[in-house]
This record gives structure tokens, sequence and C-alpha cells, in this order.
């Protein structure tokens, strides 16, 4: 066979579909991905319909099913009408769930998006100039590494108050030192390797070379740190609030619920283990997909 | 004419360790339209050469001291990085040692010879995605290829792509840094031979940097030899390959097995290449010459012309030996 006719036969397999295109063609492939996929964009939509809900009821179903308290009810377990049972207030935990989703996924989210963009930026910076720079910036990320993640963020919550701003802050705030290191580490792999200066060799401007050049490359690191980011930042509001200083009661917030549980825990083990597998399937669908995008965005692991 | 001069140029990096001397006075000349071989060991000084041309040395450890490049007339070193940069890719192109390492294996080969055209064009996507096509074809690959990443082909292919992003351009200099060294002999020839078509197709001259001398013998209409850093000697193919007079040139063709001569052991220059961060004084080659005398240990040899356009560094030739 001629190398033409292999070029056509391969080339008929692959058509030219762009970066995110070819990416998605392959995490269609990957059925833990998709798994994990479809359970966060559920959440999502949970969220999103609480949301709505409340915006059109004027929160009056928020009011009645998950805030209301009904002591008849107290600690039933798991039944038809209340699929999860009721918690020491006989409030519906399914309900309560259902309207905590927002808590955890949007502060999970929100908070790890502010870390990638400060420490992204950091550890770009760091990592492409190198130098004296990159040392002033990295010495003070250790400073920040040095003191546990959840200390610091119970420090940052007790001096600036408790407030939803606060939280994504002190969720934040730790997480950037450990993103500056990883995207320094691979824009540092990156920037040496030959491509890069054959990209110089043909006229190509330092702007392009960083975007087109080191950052695709460098992505796959980041993006799996990221999304087991989101993971430990639902643990961190979670913590939080079963410390009593997150997102304060009657909200139904994961960790709050599995704190007020903890004190029932013999008595009606629904209201501590349902929550606990909520906090415990979104980390986990979070940590599928992410690494599921890991693998899709790297070309080499095509096929 | 030449368009490319370079004189005296000097060229070191400054690491923890010392200053590493990797070009000391390297005088070179190019004409439109011709090849010119560069020829040495490993360490010689080739890589630096052309990354001085290109200006490509790494900002913080190479350092430029003296010398100029001139390019059409103009300086190149005296050009400002926004400057340098319209002229890599236009009018000075490169290709690197090892095509499996110089592609981003996240582009497409098709988007990755279109970048390099609309950095220098004005045009759209589509033109440069089909100006690259017509680029893989040329190279002798299918254009229908230009949708896979470079992972998907084997390394002649890929070198052959890294030669159509060089020459997507037209430029007029094509600097190739060991342009076979990764490759298996029979895509050597290939791709050797595909290059000197593309060349007297858009009148590129070409510098290729080799330790291969066949292949230069084949390639080249002019070569100069460099030794730690200097030109030893340089001339036309014939001067150098029959008539070489530098004691390092003669040693390199000594080294080189032949087929029609039965010998039980090859003939190795002895020693080693002298240590960058100390060169000896006087001749650089003094340390492993079978000739060198007094007077080479102490004064540097000037580059003799001992015919027309045949120039040797070395005070047994030509004016050096009536200067003594």
């Amino acid at each position: 066979m001629s190398e033409k006719q292999v070029g056509n036969i391969i080339a008929k397999g692959t058509e030219s579909r762009g970066l995110w295109g070819e990416a998605w063609h392959r995490f269609k492939k990957n059925k833990t991905a998709i798994a994990g996929l479809i359970i966060v964009i559920l959440l999502v939509v949970i969220a999103i319909a609480t949301w709505v809900i409340d915006a059109v009821t004027q929160g009056s179903v928020y009011n009645a099913y998950v805030i209301e308290q009904n002591l008849s009810q107290r600690l039933d377990g798991p039944s038809l009408q209340h699929i999860f049972g009721c918690d020491e207030y006989g409030r519906d935990i399914l309900f309560r769930l259902l309207w905590g989703t927002r808590y955890s996924l949007f502060i999970g989210l929100i908070s790890i998006l502010i870390a990638l963009v400060g420490g992204g930026f950091l550890g770009a910076v760091a990592g492409f100039y190198g130098g004296k720079l990159d040392n002033v910036i990295m010495r003070v990320m250790d400073v920040f590494l040095s003191i546990p993640s959840m200390v610091m963020a119970i420090a940052i919550v007790s001096a600036l108050g408790s407030s939803i701003f606060n939280l994504l802050l002190s969720i934040a705030i730790p997480q950037i030192p450990r993103l500056a290191r990883i995207v320094r580490a691979s824009v540092m792999s990156v920037r040496d390797r030959e491509f890069i200066e054959a990209t110089r060799a043909v006229g190509a401007s330092d702007s392009l070379i960083i975007w087109k050049y080191i950052l695709p490359n460098a992505m796959a690191p980041i993006i799996v740190q990221a999304s087991l980011s989101v993971g430990s930042a639902i643990l961190s509001i979670a913590g939080l609030s079963f410390l009593g200083i997150g997102v304060q009661p009657p909200a139904p917030e994961w960790g709050s619920i599995l704190n007020s549980a903890r004190t029932y825990m013999r008595d009606a083990w629904h209201i501590s283990v349902i929550p606990g597998l909520m906090i415990m399937i979104t980390v986990l669908s979070l940590n599928l997909a992410g690494d599921g995008l890991r693998d899709a965005l790297d070309p080499k692991l095509k096929n | 004419m030449a368009f490319l001069e370079i004189k005296n140029l000097k060229a070191e990096y400054v690491t923890d360790e010392g200053v590493v001397h990797a070009l000391n006075q390297v005088d070179l000349e190019l004409v439109q339209g011709e090849t010119l071989g560069l020829v040495g060991e490993t360490g010689a000084g080739k890589t630096t050469l052309a990354k001085c041309i290109m200006g490509l040395l790494p900002q913080k450890t190479g350092k430029i001291r003296s010398g100029e490049i001139y390019y059409d007339g103009e300086d190149l070193l005296k050009k400002n990085p926004k400057e340098m940069q319209k002229i890599r890719g236009a009018h000075i192109a490169m290709i690197f040692q090892d095509p499996m390492t110089s592609l981003n294996p996240v582009l497409t080969v098709g988007e990755q010879i279109a970048e390099a055209v609309e950095n220098h064009e004005r045009c759209s996507k589509m033109k440069a995605m089909e100006r690259a096509q017509e680029m893989l074809e040329l190279v002798g690959i299918p254009a229908a290829r230009s949708g896979e990443y470079p992972h998907q082909f084997s390394g002649g292919m890929k070198q052959r792509v890294v030669i159509a992003m060089a020459l997507a351009c037209n430029p007029r200099l094509l600097i190739a840094d060991e342009p076979t060294t990764a490759l298996d002999v029979t895509i050597q020839a290939q791709v050797l031979e595909m290059m000197r078509e593309l060349k007297s197709k858009f009148q590129t001259s070409l510098l290729l940097i080799t330790h291969d001398l066949g292949v230069v013998a084949q390639n080249c209409d002019r070569v100069a030899v460099i030794y730690a850093g200097e030109i030893v000697e340089s001339g036309t193919v014939m001067d150098v390959f029959k008539r070489m007079q530098h004691p390092y040139t003669q040693g390199l063709f000594s080294s080189i097995p032949k087929i029609h001569e039965e010998v039980k052991r090859l003939v190795p220059i002895p020693g080693l290449m002298p240590d960058p961060t100390s060169l000896p004084e006087g001749c650089k080659f003094c340390t492993r010459c079978p000739h060198a005398d007094g007077r080479c240990r102490t004064e540097e040899p000037l580059l003799y012309e001992i015919s027309p356009g045949h120039q040797v560094r070395c005070f047994r030739c030509g004016k050096g030996r009536c200067e003594a």
C-alpha cells in the first residue's frame, strides 16, 4: 500500500475536529468519566432547579419543606412519604439535601475558580520567567503551604466573620499555593521543550507561545488538580459547617446536617449516613469526570 | 555577493561553573543559493552558531561578546527582539535536530504549519491552512493528513513536517541543525534528496550543520570545519575533502572507515576536545596536534588563505609559514 493510500485511510477516521471536539470524542468513550459527568450535571441541574423554584414561589416551598419544623415526624426513618426519612426537627431530609446542593457545589466550584485564577497566574509567571521572581513567589507559597488548610480556613473565617464571601475566601486561599505549584511545574516542563524553540524559529510571538503552545501542553495536570480540588473544597465546606463556622443553620448545608445528626447517630442512622453519601458521591463523580477530562485532553493517549 | 556574512563572532555561556567559550572567532560567508556544510565534533559550537544567527541564544546564560552577523547588509545582532521575530521564519528559518520533539503534540500538523504562515503573512485562517496543505504535499505528505497530530507520524514524516513548517514562508536562508541525525539511512537519503529539490525550487541558501562527512560530500558546495568554537578550515568540498591542510581535518578524515581499504584499526584523533571553560593558549588544537611546536602553544594562528577560497587556521599553511 502506498503512503498516500495509508494517509487517506487514516484521515477518514479522524476528520479535523479541533482540540475540544477531539477531546469530547475521546471523553465519550470513557464510561466512568461519563458516569461522573452525568452525576455532576444532575447536581448542577438540581442546584439551579431549587434556585428557580425559590425565585418563582418566593421562598414558600423552601420555608414549608426545608425550614419548617414538624416535631411529630421527629427522627422518622425512611418511608414512602419521606424516602430518606426526617431529621431531628421533623424536616424531610430529601428536601434538605436537594436544597443543600447549591452550597456545596457552587461554593466548591467558585472557590476553586478563584484559587485557579490566583494560583494559575502566580504559577505561570513564576514558571515562565523564573529567576528571582520565581523564588519570591514560591517562597511565599511555601509559607502558605506550611499552614494546614483547615486551620487557615478556620482562622480566616473567625477573623473576617462568617459570610458566604468569607467562606469562599477561606476555602480558596489555602488552595492557591497548591495550584500555583502545579501550574509552575507544568509550565516549566513545557517551557524548555524543543518545539517551543522550533516555534520561535518560525517567528512566533511570546503571547502566541504562551497561549497556544505552553498552556495547552501544561493543562492536563492543572485540570486534574483543579477537579480534585473542587472535591476537597466541598469537603472543607462540609468540615467548616460541621464545626459550626461554615454555612449557618437552618440553611440545609450537607456538612451542617451531618453535624446536627452526630448526636442521633445511634437512634437515627439515616440522618448522618445519607448526607455523608451525598458528599461522597459528589466528590467521587467530580474526580471521575476530572480524570476523564485529563485523558481526553492528551492527544497522545488517543488510540 | 555574500548575503550572510559572519565576522569575528564570539559567544559564551555564563554559568555557575564558569564561562563556557562556545564560539571564538567565527568568520563565515554564505552566497545566495549556496549550500554550506558546517562540520565538527559534538560540542564544537555548531548549534551555538546557528542559534546566534537566529537570535535564539538562551537569554539568561548566552552572551555574544563581539562580532557582527550581516544579513543583506544589516547587522542582525543590532536588531531588537521585535525585528528579529519578523526575520525568523520569513527570512531565516531553522530545522532542529530531533523531529520527535520539535512539534507541538497538541496541535495538528496542518495547524502548526498554518501558524507559521500566519506569523508573517496577513491572511485568513483558510488561506493559511490551504498553504499548509500545499506545503505538506510538497514534502510528500498527502494533504488529507493535515488534520492529524504529530504522534501519528513516523520520525521521517515528522521531519518532513518540520521542513514544511520551516519553508512555509519561503525563507531565503534555511539553517538545518543535524536534520538527519535522528533518522535511519534510507529516510535520511529521502529527506536530503527532498531538501535538495526544495532548495533549488525556492532558491534558498542552506547552512547544513552535521557531523556526517558523507552528507556533506553529497549536498554541499562549500564546507567549513569548526573546532572548539573556531573555523579551522573552509573551502569548496573538493578543497576540504581532497586537499585538506589542517591537521584536525586530516584527523577527521582518517577516522572514517573506508570500504576499499583493509585496515585492522581506524586512526582516531588522540585526546578529547579541550574543555570550553578553559581553552589552551595558542592554537586550540595544539594539545592533540601531532605537529604542534612551541609557537603553536603560545601564539594563536589566523585563517590563512592557501588558494582562492580555501582558508586554513594553521601555522604550517600558506602565509602562516612565512610569518614565523
